[in-house]
Order: structure tokens, then sequence, then C-alpha cells
């Protein structure tokens, strides 16, 4: 086989690169962060180099590019085995741009600097991990590793304030309870992963993920399986819902979306940049690259439910986004509602996987994917912005900063109205699709979606109006500057991308569409 | 692609180019900033005239329209197209937008108070409120003077998108655009409340027909598989389809995408029950309110509906019975018009009765497509752009000109746009008038010579030659009130005396505001001419119905001319006259509204716009935003959810203490301590036996020995 080196390199310079920032000299802090910096630069200059070899690299049999494959666990046939294809390849360009947006982002951070930024690339190595693993066990690991660091950076470099009242009058405080709301949810989910991802190694004699894909499905459901113990049919049916509901917190999928309020709020922002933009597409691109094509049956059996589910996230996810108060949890509940957009869109391919019709909701659906990535990555870095300056985010303390702030007023309204899909803005592009796509499978749920469609529009005026309209709230604006050049730096890659994507969408849906093609025919 | 369709291509650029360049580089730069929008503005409008003119010039346009399109969005194997189209639809359209555009550009040079000095204590987001100069009072300029001229740049460019384009979705983005401008414009003095809430009301109002709009769209794509005008609209093939394949709640495909699409029209174009947003959107600047109620936004919602003709009518024949969308459109349509024109008769703000009066207007356009007169309704569109725009312009003029009184008295209680207040303006500001005049009875359709009789005079002909008589009469009912309170607005601001000292001091506005004024009041005249009836008493066929000729040729099957009637005609007649010598008599001396006591409760509701803002608060709003709070956070989220959340951590907390209490500490704890303590028991017992004593340590090595041998012997050798 013709290996490679790139993925690896991509993969593990940044941990490499948290490993040395460990180490350096904690009294020099603008060299332990510019460091970091350019240290996360590397990975997005070899994506960029490798996004353009794409076309025209060799790919193997299931379509897969700069593939790379050495035996780790020899006893249960696991080995390293990484490669791209156009899914996949999306996902880690978003990964590699936003983290070094994120730590430009996170200039401002004083306390520990070493150990914030090495999380950071740390956390960075995890998720593309995710992106890149062909092999079942490589990528839980991925999956696992990258909990750690997040974990910390909210319980650590989260928000100050605040306190939570548990049972009996237990108090703690609210990074607490959110860094292990998530860290425990998520890890309640990967329980099941876990085991359902031992089965199909023990079934099939493999962790590849391609071997596993055809193999697996080649089996009838009837077979027996594990000594007469159970069948394959059930067996599938019990490792598709464990996947599934994996997953589904990660996304998170409508009930299982209440952590994501609480770790997006208490995150530092760049923590939280990085929560909406990328974590979260770890669960759909789960959804992606192993529920379908390894439960085609089974996925296409419950896409009725995903496909409610992902209506209930829409629609109340908009509605409680419009319930809040504080700016942050505004934006934490517009991801709910958008990444609902993406569930709709897998759940009406998952129905119908191989006609247009399918292929046009999950072309939607991963360009949203990324699109949410840019517009919540930039709505969670303009909190920040008034975050740092004010230290609140009480909308109510907000008001008529738009004369005293001109630029971000901008900013903020381009921005927000990416959010809310705006036509010739990234946003609309994506939704548009999803839409098309699910009415000609799930007319009614689509419909429904509309009324979440509907107070998006509410709730993101609500936050620029309280923000930005309305008389001068004086008290809050006293500690109030205009955006600096180093933010400056932060959102102008976004909003170029916001509105290159809105205005010419071809060249990243063309790869994505391709890679579609080859996935689900 | 030739130079026509290239610049076609170009069209929408100008001013998203000035849009930008204002925003980020001049915006401190008042002179620059207005040059650069106008010049835009300009530099559309030249390229629109090029543009219109080959397309004037094409034999049946129709059929070989000036096309250009590209692949957008790589689909499958396939991919979605987007391209421009000049079709005789959209270049009429593109005429009334290019010249009204451009004249609203120059009048808000005028209007923003160019030239005058910064005002003593004017705050961004706050209306300009004068400035002291040599120890006069007199106007002063806008504090966001380049911000609204790279606004209004932004909104020409999603109105010239709209136009140009050749299918439903870069219309919807043209379309959208316009939605967000309209936002930030009417929320221009986003420090007052008001303004604020009609703007987030115009947007949210909407933003209700845009989703089912994109709806509509969504399925007309999946179904026809392309969003293009021309492959689906020119082609019987798909159109029969589209009328035969039944949908849900009994009606065809075409029925129900036609609704969808129609009520993305509702929203835009203010009609019954989403008209309420408009009138408060009065809140913006006046160039504004031409602009968005007059010459682009809520045309745009006629125009996208007449688009879709073919679509609304697919299993139509010209006298068959209506399709159920095409009596959805005539019957809401009927309604608005009549609705509106009564609600305007009782407004006193001057810019109010005309928002009622666009309302009302563009109920007539809707109606006349429901009952299938295509081309009177693109006619009145038309028309209608270029003498609302008029009295748009006509009204921010008057306005300003009171502003200036309420400068020189000092009195800033007095409201400038209450007509009450007014009285006599007709001397003060004799171009204003004469150009408000023009635009008033071409309004209310004076007869022969204003635009708005030959158009309106033409849906009446159609609705009573196809027989649908309720329409007729409904229609012709609110042509009656328009005439009257349309006469009332001219004598309560014009004629008569001046009522206040204000209105005395007012005084005539610069020529940036005039100029468009009488520019477009030549359109409001003119524009009619084009297409007069050929069977017209005396003067029909001395011009050429050039208008039906060519606008009907946007259809697959030219639309036939109804033969002339003279009920019809003497209906319009009488209504337009009838109306306008009723509102001069009853306001001529008037000092209070006569129709107060006339009208009695009835005029409080009126005035009140029948409540229905009210009624919305408390059965839309209020309980959307108590459900938001209280059941999908609170008690979904809160409660529900993270109750359960919260309750497994309990039990986890619970059953981890129990098996703490019980388990570990007894159990596990206590048997290691018991294996200690046995130990240490066993132990000391044992140490008794440490004597030292040789003697004792014999005896018990030798009892052992015994012990082991006896044991040996007899119990394990068999």
């Amino acid at each position: 086989m013709n290996q490679t080196i790139w993925l690896t390199l991509i993969l593990f310079l940044p941990a490499l690169a948290a490993i040395l920032l460990a180490l350096m000299p904690r009294q020099d802090k603008t060299l332990v962060r510019w460091t970091a910096l350019i240290a996360s630069l590397i990975p997005l200059a070899l994506t960029l180099f490798v996004w353009f070899a794409f076309k025209d690299a060799p790919a193997n049999a299931a379509g897969y590019k700069f593939e790379e494959q050495y035996t780790w666990y020899a006893a249960i046939n696991s080995s390293y085995h990484v490669g791209l294809d156009g899914l996949s390849l999306t996902m880690v360009l978003l990964t590699t741009l936003l983290t070094p947006l994120a730590i430009l982002a996170s200039f401002s951070v004083e306390k520990n600097v070493n150990a914030y930024m090495a999380l950071f690339l740390f956390l960075e190595t995890g998720m593309l991990g995710v992106f890149m693993s062909l092999d079942l066990l490589v990528f839980f690991v991925f999956w696992e590793i990258g909990l750690v660091p997040m974990y910390f950076l909210i319980s650590q470099w989260g928000s100050e304030k605040g306190e939570k009242q548990l049972w009996g009058g237990m108090k703690v405080s609210s990074r607490t309870y959110a860094s292990f709301k998530f860290m425990i949810y998520t890890m309640g989910g990967s329980l099941g992963l876990l085991l359902a991802i031992q089965l199909l190694g023990v079934v099939n004699q493999t962790f590849d993920l391609p071997t596993i894909v055809t193999q697996w499905n080649a089996l009838s459901n009837s077979d027996v399986l594990l000594g007469g113990f159970t069948t394959v049919g059930i067996a599938k049916a019990v490792a598709f819902w464990a996947f599934v509901i994996a997953f589904a917190i990660k996304v998170p999928v409508w009930p299982f979306h209440t952590w994501l309020p609480d770790a997006h709020t208490e995150a530092p922002t760049a923590g939280s940049m990085i929560l909406a933009g990328v974590l979260l597409k770890l669960g759909a691109y789960g959804f992606l690259r192993f529920v379908l094509p390894l439960y085609p049956e089974q996925s296409s059996q419950y896409a009725g439910v995903l496909a409610g589910l992902a209506t209930a996230a829409i629609v109340f996810g908009a509605l409680s986004a419009y319930a809040q108060k504080d700016f942050k949890r505004l934006v934490a509940y517009s991801s709910v509602n958008h990444m609902g957009f993406v569930m709709l869109g897998i759940a009406a391919a998952a129905r119908a996987a191989g006609t247009l019709d399918a292929n046009i909701a999950m072309n939607g659906a991963v360009l949203q994917m990324f699109n949410h990535g840019l517009s919540a990555a930039g709505m969670f870095f303009l909190v920040g912005v008034i975050y740092e300056r004010l230290h609140t985010r009480d909308l109510d303390a907000f008001g008529g900063f738009f004369p005293r702030v001109p630029v971000y007023g901008g900013i903020l309204i381009f921005t927000s109205m990416a959010s809310l899909g705006l036509p010739g803005l990234n946003g609309f592009v994506s939704e548009f699709l999803v839409v098309r796509g699910a009415w000609a499978i799930f007319p009614f749920f689509t419909a429904l979606s509309m009324i979440g469609l509907l107070f998006t529009g509410a709730y993101v005026l609500k936050g620029i109006g309280k923000t930005l309209h309305g008389p001068l709230n004086e008290e809050g604006a006293h500690h109030l500057s205009e955006i600096n050049a180093r933010e400056l730096w932060v959102i102008t890659p976004l909003m170029v991308l916001m509105l290159w994507l809105g205005v010419l969408p071809g060249w990243l849906l063309s790869v994505i569409n391709n890679a579609m093609q080859v996935l689900f025919g | 692609m030739n130079l026509t369709e290239t610049i076609t291509w170009l069209l929408p650029l100008p001013p998203l180019l000035a849009f930008a360049l204002i925003v980020l580089f001049t915006n401190r730069n008042n002179r620059l900033s207005h040059r650069i929008a106008v010049g835009a503005a300009f530099l559309s409008f030249l390229g629109s005239a090029y543009v219109l003119f080959q397309a004037f010039t094409t034999e049946h346009l129709g059929e070989h329209p000036i096309e250009s399109r590209i692949p957008w969005l790589p689909l499958g194997d396939g991919s979605l197209d987007i391209g421009v189209l000049i079709d005789p639809l959209s270049a009429v359209t593109l005429a009334f937008v290019a010249v009204t555009v451009l004249m609203i550009f120059i009048y808000s040079i005028g209007y923003h108070n160019f030239g005058q000095p910064k005002g003593d204590h004017d705050h961004k987001g706050f209306p300009p409120h004068g400035a002291t100069h040599d120890g006069h009072a007199v106007l002063s300029i806008e504090p966001m003077y380049a911000r609204f001229f790279a606004f209004i740049g932004l909104f020409a460019f999603g109105m010239y998108t709209l136009v140009v384009s050749d299918n439903l979705l870069t219309l919807f983005v043209g379309w959208e655009i316009m939605g967000l401008c309209s936002y930030l414009l009417i929320g221009f003095w986003f420090g007052k409340e008001s303004a604020r809430d009609a703007a987030k009301k115009a947007f949210m109002t909407t933003r209700v027909g845009d989703v089912f709009m994109l709806l509509g769209i969504a399925y007309l794509y999946s179904f026809t598989g392309t969003l293009s005008f021309r492959d689906i609209f020119f082609n019987e093939e798909v159109l029969h389809h589209l009328a035969e394949t039944p949908s849900w709640f009994g009606l065809s495909a075409a029925g129900l995408i036609g609704i969808l699409l129609f009520i993305g029209t509702i929203g835009k174009s203010a009609q019954f029950p989403l008209h309420v947003w408009l009138p408060d959107a009065m809140e913006g600047p006046t160039p504004v309110s031409a602009m968005i109620h007059a010459a682009t936004m809520v045309s745009a919602g006629v125009y996208m509906v007449a688009r879709m003709f073919p679509l609304l009518s697919a299993g139509w024949h010209e006298g068959g019975a209506l399709t159920p969308a095409m009596t959805a459109m005539a019957v809401i349509g009927a309604f608005t018009a009549l609705f509106a024109a009564t609600i305007a008769m009782a407004q006193n703000d001057i810019k109010r009765v005309l928002a009622y009066s666009t309302i009302s207007q563009l109920g007539y356009m809707v109606a006349a497509l429901g009952i299938g007169a295509f081309v009177a309704a693109v006619f009145h569109l038309v028309t209608h752009a270029f003498f609302k725009a008029l009295l748009f312009l006509g009204s921010g003029s008057v306005i300003h000109g009171m502003e200036h009184g309420v400068l020189h008295t000092g009195d800033h209680k007095v409201d400038p746009q209450n007509m009450w207040n007014m009285g006599g303006l007709r001397t003060k500001m004799p171009r204003t008038f004469w150009t408000f005049l023009i635009g008033g009875f071409a309004l209310s359709g004076f007869p022969l010579i204003t635009a708005g009789f030959w158009s309106k005079d033409e849906i009446l002909a159609d609705a009573w030659g196809n027989g649908h008589l309720m329409i007729f009469g409904v229609l012709a009912l609110s042509a009656l009130l328009t005439a009257f309170y349309t006469m009332r607005q001219i004598t309560l601001t014009f004629l008569g005396q001046p009522r206040t000292k204000e209105a005395e001091h007012a005084h005539e506005t610069p020529l940036t505001m005039t100029g468009p004024l009488m520019v477009l009041s030549v359109f409001a005249i003119a524009a009619g001419w084009v297409g007069i009836p050929e069977h017209f008493p005396v003067i029909g066929g001395i011009l050429p119905n050039w208008f039906h000729e060519f606008v009907g040729g946007t259809l697959l099957e030219h639309p036939h001319a109804v033969d002339f009637n003279i009920v019809p005609l003497a209906t319009s007649l009488g209504v337009a006259l009838g109306g306008l010598l009723l509102g001069w008599l009853v306001y001529r001396n008037a000092q209070t509204d006569p129709l107060k006591k006339l009208l009695g409760p009835l005029h409080r509701l009126l005035e009140n716009k029948y409540y229905l803002d009210e009624i919305y608060e408390r059965v839309f709003i209020r309980p959307a935003r108590e459900f938001a709070e209280e059941v999908s956070y609170l008690l979904i989220d809160q409660i529900l959810i993270d109750g359960v959340l919260h309750g497994a951590a309990e039990l986890s907390f619970w059953l981890g203490g129990i098996f703490r209490e019980k388990f570990d500490l007894p159990v596990v704890n206590g048997f290691g301590d018991w294996v200690a303590d046995t130990s240490q028991w066993f132990g000391r017992g044992i140490r008794k036996m440490q004597t030292g004593a040789i003697q004792q340590y014999m005896i018990l090595s030798m009892l052992l020995a015994f012990i082991g041998v006896f044991v040996y012997f007899w119990m394990l050798q068999p």
C-alpha cells in the first residue's frame, strides 16, 4: 500500500506541541501563547496542502485517501488505520481552522497559560483522531481522549461566578457542575458504544472499519452469533441503539441536550468555540461514518424516531433560546436548534438512502455541520468579547451599544444573520438543502421544523436588539471598548468564510457531494 | 455570454459594492458616501436602461428572453443552476425599480439634511433634532448619514437580485436580504422604542410568510427537480403534471405549492392577516418608507405571485372556474383592499394613511391575479410603484417642511406628521403640492390623465368581463374609499388655511427632494399611456396597447384582452370622481374629523385598526413567549429532563451511600478489620506460649509430633 505520513503529522503535531508547551518556562506568557498559535497553524497548513492534493490523490477500494495502516494490537486485529474521504476532510479542515482561532481568542487568558494551551492542542489531537480513524478501537480511544482536556478547560478556566444548587441543599460552583455533567453524560453514552464496538470486534474478528462494513452487512439477520447466544438481527438492533445513544448525547439530540447549555455557558470563550464548533460535530460525524453504513436497515427503520427528535430539537431549541436572559446561554441553545437540522438531514437520508432526496439532505447536513462550526464559533467569540469587558452575560445589563462600538455591532449583526440562515450567507444554503431533502421524505416533520425556523428569527433579533439597540445602558457600557485588532483577526476569517460559502458554496459542496455518493451511492 | 447578459448579471452589483465600500472605508465621510451610493444607483440605472432597450426592441421577448445561467450547487449527479432572466415581466419591473430606486437615493440626500450643521444634542439612533446656526434654529444632519446610504445600497442590491433572478432560489435570496434591510432601516432610529418594536415586528411577521414560502420552494424543487422559472412555467407538460398530481388537503400539487408561496406574499406584501407590520414600519425614515412600501419590497411580493401565475393558475382556462389558489388570492386580495381602505379613512398621520393605502392597493393587485387578470395586475403594480413612491416622498417633503415650522416655533410637542396640524401648505410648498396632487389623483384613479386610472380600470373591467361580480363590487367600493381618503389627505394637508403656527412657517424643501418628486410625477401620469385599451371610446387605438401585448408574452398562452364594456368604465369614473368630490366636500372646512361623529364607535374601531395588534399580542405573541419561557425552557429542560438527570445522579449518590454504609463499611471494611482483629487476637493468644522455657517447647513439639504420627497412621493410611 502507498503509505503517506501526512495524516499522522497533522494528527500528532498538536500533541507533541502540547508536551513541549507543558515543559516550557511559565514566566514568559507571550512566548507560550505564540508558540501555541504557531503550533496550531502547522496542522492547518498541512490540512490545506492535503485539501488541494485531495482530488488527485489515489483512493483505496472504500474511497479513502491518504491512508495509513500499521498494526497496533495484533492479538485482536486492531490497527492504527487512518484515512480521509470528503466527509472527514471537511471536518478536519473545520478542526484545524478553528483551533488556531480559538487559541488566538485565548490570548487574554492569564491563568496557568502553559497548561491551558497544552490542553487545547491535546484536544485538537483528540478531535482530529476521531475524524481520521478507520479502526473502531482507535476511534474510541480518540473519542474518549477529547473529553479530558475539555473537562479541565471548563472546570479550571470556566466562568468564575455562579452557583448551582443540587439536591438536599448541596451547592457546587456552576463550572464544576457543568464540567461534571458534560463528562459523566458523555461517558455514560460511551459505555454502550464501547460494548457495541467490542461486539462488532468479536463478531468480525477485526476492528477495521472498511472491512467490518462489508463483512457485517453481508451477514443475514437470522445468522446465529456467539455460539447460539443471539442472532445477527438482535445484535444489530442492540448495537445500533448503543451507537445511536452515544452519538445522540454528543450531537446533542433532544432530549439528551441539557448538558450543552451548561457546558457551553460555563466554558471559557475559546472552549465554547471549540465545543460548539467541533465537538458537537463528533456526534453527527459518528452517525454518518458509523451508524448509517453499519446499520442501514435499522437506520431506515428508526429514521422516523430520529426525525421526530430532530424536529423537537429544532423547535424546542429555538424556543428555549428565545427564553434566555443570558446571552451565552441563548447562543448555546441556538446550537441545539441548528444541530437539529443536521439530524433532520441525516434522518431523512437514513430513511431513503440512495435516492437524490437523500443525497441532497445529506449534503445539506454535512454542509450545515461545517457552517454551524463557523457561525457558532463566531457567536460564542463575540459573546466572549463583551463578557471580557463587562464581566456579565446578562442581556438586561446590555443595550444601546451600537453607537459606542459600531464595528463590533456590524460584526455581531453579520454573524447573527449567518446563524439565522439569511440567504447570501452560509447557513441558508445548508438549511435549504436539508429542508429540500427532508421535505420529500418527512414532509410532516419538515413542516413542523418551520416553527423552529420562525423562532430562530425571534431569538436572533432578541440578542441583537438587547445588545445593540435601545437606549444606552450607561452602567453596562462603562467598560465597553471597541473590538481590538487581535479580536478582529479571530473573527475576520470566519466572516470571510461565512460570506464565501453563502455566495459560492460549490468548492466545499462538491467535496462533500462526492463523498456522499461514494458512501451512500 | 453576450454583452447584454453580462450586464444583466452585473446589475445588482454596484449597490452592493457601494454598501461594502461605505461600511468598510468611507463611513466617516458623508459626502463621499452618498456620492458612492448615488453613483452606484445611477450605474445600475444605466445598465438597466441598456438591458431594457435590448429587451423592448426584441420581438417576442416572451419566447426569446435574455437569459444566462451557471451551475451553483453540485448535488448528486447534477447541479442546481442559478441565472438571470429578463422576460417581459421582469423587464417592466426592472423599469420601475431602476427609476424609483435612483430617485429615492437622490431624495435621501436632501431628506437627511446634507449640508446642514451637526445637531446640538443629536445622538446616534435618534432622528436629528436641529442645530443652532447664527442664532437661528435650523435642521441638522442625520448623525448616521453614511450608514443610511450603506443600508439602502444593500436594499437596492436585494431588489435588483430579485428582479433579474431566473429562479426561485435567488429570488428568495433577494427577498430575504430586503427583509434584513427593512429590519435595519425601520429600526434605523433604534434609540426609539417604537422604531425598535416596529423593526422586530416587520421582520418576524414577514418571516411567518417566509417559512411557508421556503416550504413551497422545497416542495416545488423536489417535485420538478428545478427551480428555474422557464423550465417550470414555460413547460406545459410540467404544469399539467403539477395540476394533475394530488397532494394533501384535497389540493393538487400545484395548488398546495401555490398557496404556500402565496403565504410568502401575504407576509411580504402585507396582505390580511399579516399586514400589521406595514403601518408600524412608518417609524423608519421616509425614503425608506418609499423604498419598502412602494417601489421595492412590497412590490416584490406581488411580483413573486405574478411570476408564479402559471403555477397558481395551472389547470385553469380563461373564463373557467378558478383554481383553489386563485380563489384564495381573489378573496384575500379583495378583502384586504376594502379592509385597509376603511382603516385609511380614520388615520391622522400622513404616512400612515399612505401605508394603509398601500396595503389596499396591493390587495387590488393580488385580487386581480386571483381572478386571472395577469396583465392588469402587473400594469397596476408598475403604475402604483411610481405614484406611491411619489406620494411617500411627497409626504416626507411635507413632514420636512413642517419640521422647519416646528423648529421655528420651538414647540416640539407639535407632531409634524399629524395632518390636523397642517393645512394651507399649498402656498408654502407649491412644488410638493402639485406633485402630491398628481400622485394623489393617480392613486384615486382620476380619469384619463393619470396612470392609476388606466390600470385600475383594467382590473375592474377584467373582473366585470369575467363575471366575478362580488370581486368587482368589493374593488369598486374600495376604489371609492380610496378616492375619498386621498382627497381627505390632500384637503387637510394642502388646502384651506394653516391650522397651526408651525404650518404657517412651513418651508419648501430643497431641490434634491423636490427634483425626484417632479421626475416621478411625470411617470405617475405617463406610465398609464402604454396600456390604453384598444377599444376604449375615442382615444383607444391612438397609442397601441403596447403593455398588454408585451407583458402578455410572459405567459405560455397569451391572455386575451377583455372586450370593452360601459359598466366598469362608468363605475371607475363614478367612484374616482365621486370619492374625490366627497372627500373635498366633507373636509374643506373641517376643524375636527366629521367622520368621528358620523360613524361613532365604528370610527374608534377603524382608528384602532380593528384592534388586530392587541388581538395578536394576546393570542400569539404573549402565549409564544410564555410557552418558550415556562414550558420549553423551565418545564421541559429545567424541571423534567434535568430533573431526571439529577434524579439519576441523586440515586447514584444515594446508592453509593448505601453501598458505603451497608456494604463497604460493614462488609468490606468489616472483613478487613475482622481479619486484622482476629490475627491480632490470635497473636495475642499465642504470645502466651512464648514463655522462653525450653521444657514447655519440648513438650509441645512432642505433643505435635505424636498427633502428627497418630493422624498419619490412623486417619490418612487406608
